[in-house]
């Protein structure tokens, strides 16, 4: 196909499906890029047969076509139009039997989670029936492979659009509207989405990850996500748990286990455990959380998260405490 | 069937009514300096024009925000601009090419041309129609004031609330936006006014609905899409939006009983005929072109015209393919797939008419022909990504992503731009009296066309491998960078494109040779006037005996006379048959329009600050009123309401 060396990432395209939900799509696409083609080229190609009819007649010294080639041109004209009308009520039929049988999700106790969109983060709950069985984390979804999952999504602020092309067209979060959508992942991997409806200033940099793993490994994501914050052991680690709990930082952030419990910014129990900060934009690593924490405006530029000046040794202690937090 | 007519007919100036004609030229004279004169003019000739050149200047501004767009866009991770400026930059950019560039320049165009191709001397209302120019004017350049002094809005051409609402929309971006919009509709709602009454009741005796040139009924389709489309966004950012921001009502706040979702419908129930509005008059064009470069009538006159209005009735049923991705119901959706599905049988059918016409005609390939050629070609591309994106499932992956941009890049540009540049190369002749360069013209159409489809087919991949619309930047690892750096030396074409155009217009405009009234051997009535036309178009005005009035009559176009020539009378016709009916006198030139033009100013533009606006604005338009109401004064000859019209046998 087109090859790689023009493509994008992989993980990111509609044109790569891993489930069902972007299968049918893609299938879709190809059928209609297929038909539009044919339709393309044969009005293309009618379009120079018709200019070059008429140049031949011309140069042959041929007077202009009379009346008799009237009935000719209807009888052309009436099947190309008749043609363009069957063509696209087979595309219509094929196109609505595709929608209806991607709408409704294929059990009847799907795992379920609460998508809620933020100037510019994404707050991801998973549901449970039992309260110790909800935990929230951010920007990053682990799913099972092979099991349809449910998402119903919400709005905090503005408009955010849900998108993970590799599993599921996308839907839109909007404030006031709880929406809902499902999806299923059938080959493990990462998948990559990105917030599809503008929402601001950072709208580029609002991104979400995928992950979609075994059931054993996500039952041990699970079970890892549902625990709180251990109280650490070494003293730099302490250090900055304090400098995080008297500082500004617990005024947004939240860490189960700890006094800390404001929602307005990403929960960062488990932060150290997520691949990426900052939704998607940056690597989880030392470096980059420590850049992120101390200036968050050079890197998105209009964040709500202010910049933070820290003493070195307390940024040191507070990027350990935050690496610690698996 | 029409043959050939080597030398089309034309009303002699010097014929036998050279007295009338001085007479005329006093009564058309005025009496103002030039600069005032041009000021108070009411001649929709000079209104086009100006109208015309200021579309393509804010076009050329839009563009200029493109090209830093693209700039910024060329390389993964760009500093060119930050995401408050790219916000603001692409805001514009959607704004002016929509409402201050691809629906009013054709709307500019319909106010030069319709008058002289239905065969009249003035536009209906003619100073309503300078008061839309100078409203046009004020609105627009509010808009650029505002993104040149930082604050052009930023939330997108569509302004979704609650984005663009007072709690995450502080100052004054939107209301600026709001405004223009305001301006805007103002401005096209008063030209569709106009053109529905040039249209139904100027035209030239014996142009009966059967005989109205493809143009014309496309622009009265445009018109009556505008009178139904344009009041309900006006509505929405002039009284909903703006009062939600300025007031604080709770139109779109879902926490006081508001929705964001109606300002959704709103919008969309205007924006997506506005697409139609767009390149409806496009279509006109291409029949224009056509007909004239095939030296054949349009095959299938019926079809052609039934097609522009099943578009037009169509065209307001698609809104909410915008908004698949919203709580929509299965029904719904599927009846806003099928609608916009099957609208692409009417343009489909235009499609093969030009084809069968050029098959049995004898097809010039000036520049002019070139685009109506190129449009084909651009436009259908657009066309077949249109129905793809009309299916739920497809459009749920590739909404709001550069497939999108793809695709109304392709509508647009194929739609709008190629035919109105074939236009330009058209009707520059007319306008200004002489002939564009052809050779120039080539290098235009062929910049253009290569231009059009290196930055924007490159996008469709872009789409589906994920990369959203209006985002300022991104990372290296997502691998968008080569097809974007290919799309942003795409838009270095265009841009050497419009320079060569502009070029052309400038060096053509000084220097190009000497069109005289007719050189194409064209079949309208616009041609039976000297080009440039004299201010009151024609004397006597031409009588249409069939559908391409210069091919069809013999050595000499019939005339009706009898018209006064010591004041500006215009002769009204029946809507259906065209049979004379009445004559009107028409108002000369006014200043009146300028000074509600500004009233309008001040109120939109103050409104920004305060609701006082209002009260003046509401003082200051009294005014103008009082003045555009003044009576003129009576003609004895006013009393006669039977048009005189000895020889004037219409039909």
């Amino acid at each position: 196909m087109l090859q790689d060396g023009l493509r994008g990432a992989l993980n990111q395209s509609a044109l790569e499906p891993a489930g069902p939900q972007a299968a049918k799509v893609t299938h879709l696409w190809w059928f209609a890029l297929a038909i539009a083609t044919t339709v393309y080229l044969l009005t293309m190609g009618a379009l120079w047969w018709a200019a070059h009819r008429a140049r031949q007649r011309e140069l042959r010294g041929e007077a202009a076509v009379g009346p008799e080639a009237e009935q000719g041109m209807t009888r052309g004209v009436t099947y190309s139009i008749a043609a363009t009308i069957v063509i696209l009520l087979i595309f219509l039929v094929t196109d609505l039997s595709v929608g209806r049988t991607l709408s409704p999700v294929p059990s009847k106790h799907p795992l379920t989670i609460e998508l809620t969109g933020h100037q510019w983060w994404w707050e991801v709950t998973y549901a449970d029936t039992s309260p110790h069985g909800r935990f929230t984390t951010a920007n990053e979804i682990h799913v099972p492979v092979g099991e349809p999952v449910l998402f119903v999504l919400q709005a905090q602020d503005v408009i955010h659009s849900f998108w993970v092309p590799n599993l599921a067209g996308k839907k839109d979060l909007i404030p006031g509207y709880t929406q809902s959508m499902w999806f299923q992942a059938d080959t493990a991997g990462l998948y990559r989405g990105q917030c599809a409806e503008f929402c601001g200033l950072q709208h580029a940099k609002m991104a979400l990850h995928v992950v979609a793993e075994s059931k054993a490994d996500y039952q041990r994501w699970v079970d890892q996500q549902r625990g709180t914050a251990a109280i650490p052991t070494d003293s730099a680690a302490r250090r900055g748990r304090e400098i995080f709990l008297t500082g500004t930082c617990a005024m947004c952030h939240s860490i189960e286990g700890t006094s800390a419990g404001s929602h307005a910014g990403p929960d960062l129990t488990h932060l150290a455990s997520r691949r990426t900060i900052a939704a998607g934009t940056l690597p989880n690593t030392r470096g980059a959380l420590g850049g992120w924490v101390v200036d968050p405006q050079r890197i998105k530029p209009g964040v709500r998260m202010p910049p933070n000046m820290l003493k070195p040794q307390d940024l040191d202690a507070l990027l350990t405490y935050l690496q610690s937090l698996k | 069937v029409s043959e050939t007519i080597a030398a089309a007919p034309t009303v002699d100036p010097n014929g036998p009514y050279e007295a009338e004609i001085a007479e005329l030229t006093r009564t058309y004279h005025s009496d103002a300096g030039r600069f005032w004169g041009w000021v108070t003019s009411v001649d929709h000739k000079s209104i086009g024009k100006r109208y015309i050149a200021t579309c393509f200047v804010f076009f050329i501004l839009a563009g200029l925000n493109a090209g830093v767009m693209r700039m910024q866009l060329a390389r993964p991770e760009n500093h060119i601009v930050g995401p408050d400026r790219y916000n603001q930059l692409f805001t514009v950019h959607g704004t002016a090419m929509m409402f201050l560039f691809a629906v009013p320049v054709m709307t500019a165009m319909a106010t030069y041309l319709v008058p002289l191709m239905v065969g009249t001397k003035e536009v209906a209302y003619p100073r309503l129609n300078a008061f839309g120019y100078w409203t046009f004017l004020i609105g627009g350049l509010f808009l650029f004031a505002g993104l040149y002094s930082n604050t052009g809005p930023d939330t997108g051409w569509f302004a979704y609330t609650p984005l663009s609402g007072p709690e995450y929309a502080a100052g004054k971006r939107v209301d600026v936006w709001a405004q223009v919009v305001t301006f805007t509709e103002i401005a096209g709602l008063v030209a569709a006014v106009e053109m529905i009454v040039t249209i139904f009741k100027m035209r030239a005796p014996g142009m009966s609905l059967n005989r109205i040139p493809l143009y014309v009924w496309s622009i009265l389709v445009v018109s009556f899409m505008i009178v139904f489309a344009m009041p309900s966004v006006a509505m929405a950012s002039t009284m909903m939006l703006a009062m939600d921001r300025l007031v604080a009502t709770h139109f779109f706040n879902r926490a006081e009983g508001g929705d964001p979702l109606l300002w959704q419908h709103l919008f969309w129930f205007f924006g997506h005929p506005e697409v139609y509005i767009m390149f409806i008059p496009g279509l006109g064009f291409v029949s224009a072109i056509i007909e004239t470069f095939t030296k054949r009538k349009i095959f299938a006159y019926p079809v052609m015209v039934l097609a522009l209005f099943v578009t037009g009735f169509v065209a307001f049923g698609l809104w909410v393919h915008h908004m698949f991705a919203t709580p929509v119901p299965q029904l719904g959706r599927s009846l806003f797939t099928a609608a916009s599905v099957l609208i692409a049988i009417p343009t489909g059918a235009q499609i093969f008419c030009w084809i069968a016409t050029i098959w049995a005609g004898r097809p010039r390939y000036t520049t002019s022909m070139m685009f109506a050629l190129g449009f084909i070609v651009v436009f259908t591309i657009g066309g077949m990504t249109g129905v793809m994106i009309a299916s739920v499932p497809f459009d749920l992956q590739v909404h709001d992503t550069y497939f999108i941009v793809a695709h109304f890049h392709y509508v647009i540009l194929g739609g709008v731009l190629f035919p109105l540049f074939g236009a330009c190369y058209l009707y520059f002749p007319k306008i200004t009296g002489r002939m564009m360069s052809e050779t120039l013209g080539k290098w235009n159409f062929w910049l253009f066309f290569v231009g059009v489809n290196v930055t924007f087919f490159p996008m469709h991949l872009l789409g589906l491998d994920g990369m959203p619309r209006r985002v300022y930047t991104y990372l290296p690892e997502m691998g968008w960078g080569k097809l974007n750096l290919i799309a942003t030396f795409g838009a270095v074409i265009i841009v050497s494109s419009v320079a060569v155009f502009l070029w052309n217009v400038i060096s053509s405009w000084r220097g190009g040779a000497i069109a005289g009234p007719n050189p194409w051997g064209a079949p309208g009535l616009e041609w039976a006037t000297s080009s440039p036309p004299p201010p009151w178009n024609f004397h006597p005005v031409p009588v249409v005996e069939g559908r391409a009035p210069l091919w069809e009559a013999g050595e000499e176009l019939p005339v009706a006379t009898g018209l006064a020539t010591d004041r500006r009378e215009v002769l009204i016709t029946t809507a259906l048959d065209a049979i004379p009916d009445n004559r009107h006198e028409h108002p000369g030139e006014s200043h009146w329009p300028l000074v509600m033009a500004i009233a309008v100013g001040v109120t939109f533009i103050g409104a920004v600050w305060t609701p006082w606006a209002y009260v003046v604005g509401f003082a200051m338009s009294a005014v103008a009123f009082g003045g555009w109401g003044w009576p003129r004064g009576e003609h004895p000859a006013d009393q006669v309401t039977d048009g005189v019209l000895p020889r004037s046998e219409a039909r």
